[in-house]
């Protein structure tokens, strides 16, 4: 059970049934549920991309793709059938968003699911939930029923004559299927390994048909920006960047949780007002603001708004949602090391800079921070992460390489202070529990 | 391996979700897993005939997902995670608690066949942190005291 909070400046759009008794299918009704699809189904095809581009809705599951223009990519016609895919793998550390919505709002999710579908002519729409997502697959298992119970998907559904089905797939632990193309493998029962692209998803995707892969926040969003209009849900966020945001809240913080927040709402105000600021005694160290894959920012970094453009232009990414905040308890080099034996662990091992690039930093990492590290450590380690930057066959490469670059360039000292054979100066238990 | 009721149902469903086959592998390993503790050589080669695979093919699939397993495990698996938003609240205490708790290392089972004990990557609990997983059960905001109540609970419901 995941515990909700709130504070008066959230704007809740996703999250507007959250504690409502939703999942119950009558009451989803109640909150105006299953009006948006029907809405959809009188505007068609190319009104319902108009309206998802106007409301310059992004990609909610890490790059902030413009999901109109998405969904504008797949070909009318097509020989293969088309799929619309939700990913629903929620993988990345920080990020805790998607569970509150399969958990609060199944229907949501699948009424975005139908309304893709309903925008590229897809008959079949997939939810892919992380394995370890049991109670949530569950829940999301009992909505499609339910919602097939009642005529809602399958054939001729709102008497429109359109047939559509839905379906809920589970995953067995593997971060790397999160990204698309491996999501897809996975789903057809292979191992995660990435596609090459191009051909991309949406023109060559599941099966060989042309598929629209969406976050399940993105696609949680629809329903909402076809009832209230693009415009309306564009002018809730900043330009380009429309809509609210789930923010995950983590770290030494008075106040952790998800926040439902408009884009380009302020970090520092994130963590000082809304999440009440850090915990009582604990100082701000750093802020990695989206997901473990992006670079941190420093105290002084963090009077920024956070949507996509912004937060590239302060040097790192919206990413995920996942806002990690770290104290001033937290060495940054056994932090470092954390980061570096994910990336190590979740690395497919199909190309070769990934593979070795992510097991170099972690054996580094690891000796730096027990205290036999060397002065050129320090360089090297970066020279191997910034040569691993745009050399890896999927993102995964990059996710692992920029953080750690970021960690060298803003946090030198801390990582100077370990050399010498000297005890980690930055926190009380200086050995790591396991590497 | 005889397929429960249960599986065959489940397989006879999820067959026609897909248009092929071996599309049903990954969620289906996994509740065979849960049922029967583990992928045993004879799970491995029904899945493989009913998906039209080799038994090698099922095998380079399983090999991939953290969650599958070929050997038994404890019967209750404690799954903590020590990622970054959990370390930042004590993973690390965390996890040293369970296993002098347990008596027992990483990827170890008590004796008893009782507990097993894993350090696991994010669980998606990371504003609920510090977090662990048993079996499918979250438990969140850690601490050493809830650890051994959760412990001590499940010791006490098996002496019963
Ligand atoms: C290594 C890796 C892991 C990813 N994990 C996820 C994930 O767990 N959930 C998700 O929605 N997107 C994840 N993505 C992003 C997907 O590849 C894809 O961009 C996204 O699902 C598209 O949906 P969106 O446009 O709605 O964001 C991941 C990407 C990479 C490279
Ligand atoms: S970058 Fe890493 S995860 Fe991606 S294909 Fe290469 S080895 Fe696999
Ligand atoms: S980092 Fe521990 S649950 Fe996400």
């Amino acid at each position: 059970m995941a515990y909700l909070v709130s504070h008066p400046d959230e704007v809740k759009v996703v999250s507007k049934r959250f504690g409502m008794g939703a999942t119950n299918l009558d009451r989803y009704l109640e909150l105006d549920g299953y009006k948006a699809v029907q809405k959809a189904i009188s505007m068609g095809p190319d009104a319902i991309i108009n309206e998802v581009k106007a409301s310059n809705l992004r990609g909610r599951g890490g790059a902030g793709f413009p999901t109109g223009l998405k969904w504008s990519f797949v070909p009318k016609q097509s020989a293969k059938p088309k799929y619309v895919l939700c990913n629903g793998d929620e993988s990345e550390p920080g990020t805790c968003k998607d569970r509150l919505i399969f958990e609060h709002d199944p229907h949501a999710v699948i009424e975005g699911v139908m309304i893709a579908a309903l925008a590229v002519g897809a008959k079949s729409g997939y939810i892919y939930v992380r394995g370890e997502y049991r109670y949530l697959l569950e829940i999301m298992e009992k909505a499609v029923a339910d919602a097939y119970a009642r005529g809602f998907i399958g054939n001729n559904i709102f008497g429109s004559g359109i047939d559509l089905e839905i379906f809920t797939h589970s995953g067995a632990g593997a971060y790397e299927v999160g990204e698309e193309s491996a999501l897809m493998e996975s789903l057809e029962g292979k191992r995660g390994i990435p596609r090459i692209r191009p051909p991309f998803p949406a023109v060559v995707g599941l099966w060989g048909g042309p598929t629209v892969i969406n976050n399940a926040e993105t696609l949680a969003s629809v329903p909402h920006i076809i009832l209230g209009g693009g415009e309306w849900f564009a002018n809730l966020g900043t330009p380009r960047n429309g809509g609210t945001r789930l923010f995950c809240m983590s770290g030494e913080l008075e106040k952790p949780g998800v926040y439902e927040l408009p884009m380009g709402y302020n970090l520092k105000k994130m963590i000082y007002e809304v999440s009440g600021g850090m915990t009582k005694g604990r100082n701000l160290k750093g802020v990695v603001p989206g997901g473990s894959s992006v670079q941190i920012l420093t105290p002084d970094e963090i009077d920024v708004a956070m949507d996509f453009d912004s937060m590239m232009k302060a040097g790192s990414m919206l990413g995920s949602g996942g806002v990690i905040v770290l104290d001033d308890q937290m060495c940054i080099v056994r932090f470092a090391l954390r980061v570096a034996k994910f990336y190590q662990h979740e690395s497919c091992g199909w190309c070769i800079p990934c593979r070795e690039g992510t097991d170099w930093m972690k054996k580094t990492l690891t000796r730096f921070h027990a205290g036999g590290g060397a002065a050129k450590d320090i360089d090297n380690l970066k020279y191997l992460a910034e040569n691993m930057l745009g050399r890896t066959f999927c993102p995964l490469g990059d996710a692992a390489a920029m953080p750690i670059i970021s960690y060298i360039q803003k946090f030198r000292k801390e990582f100077e202070d370990h050399l010498d054979g000297k005890p980690c100066p930055y926190e009380k238990a200086a050995e790591p529990a396991l590497v | 391996m005889k397929f429960s009721d249960q599986l065959e149902q489940r397989f006879s469903t999820m067959v026609t979700h897909y248009p092929t086959k071996r599309s049903v592998l990954v969620p289906m390993l996994l509740y065979i897993q849960d049922e029967v503790g583990a992928l045993t050589d004879e799970a491995i080669h029904e899945v493989a005939q009913r998906t039209e695979l080799s038994d090698l093919e099922v095998r380079n699939v399983i090999s991939y997902y953290s969650m599958l397993r070929t050997r038994p495990v404890g019967k209750y698996n404690l799954q903590v995670c020590t990622n970054v938003s959990c370390l930042l609240r004590g993973a690390d205490d965390i996890f040293e608690h369970c296993k002098k708790k347990l008596g027992i290392g990483n990827k170890e089972s008590t004796p008893d066949g009782l507990f097993h004990l894993e350090e696991v990557e994010c669980i998606g609990a990371c504003s609920w942190a510090p977090a662990l997983m048993m079996n499918y059960e979250f438990h969140e905001n850690l601490t050493p005291t809830k650890i051994d109540e959760l412990i001590d609970g499940l010791k006490k419901k098996e002496q019963q």
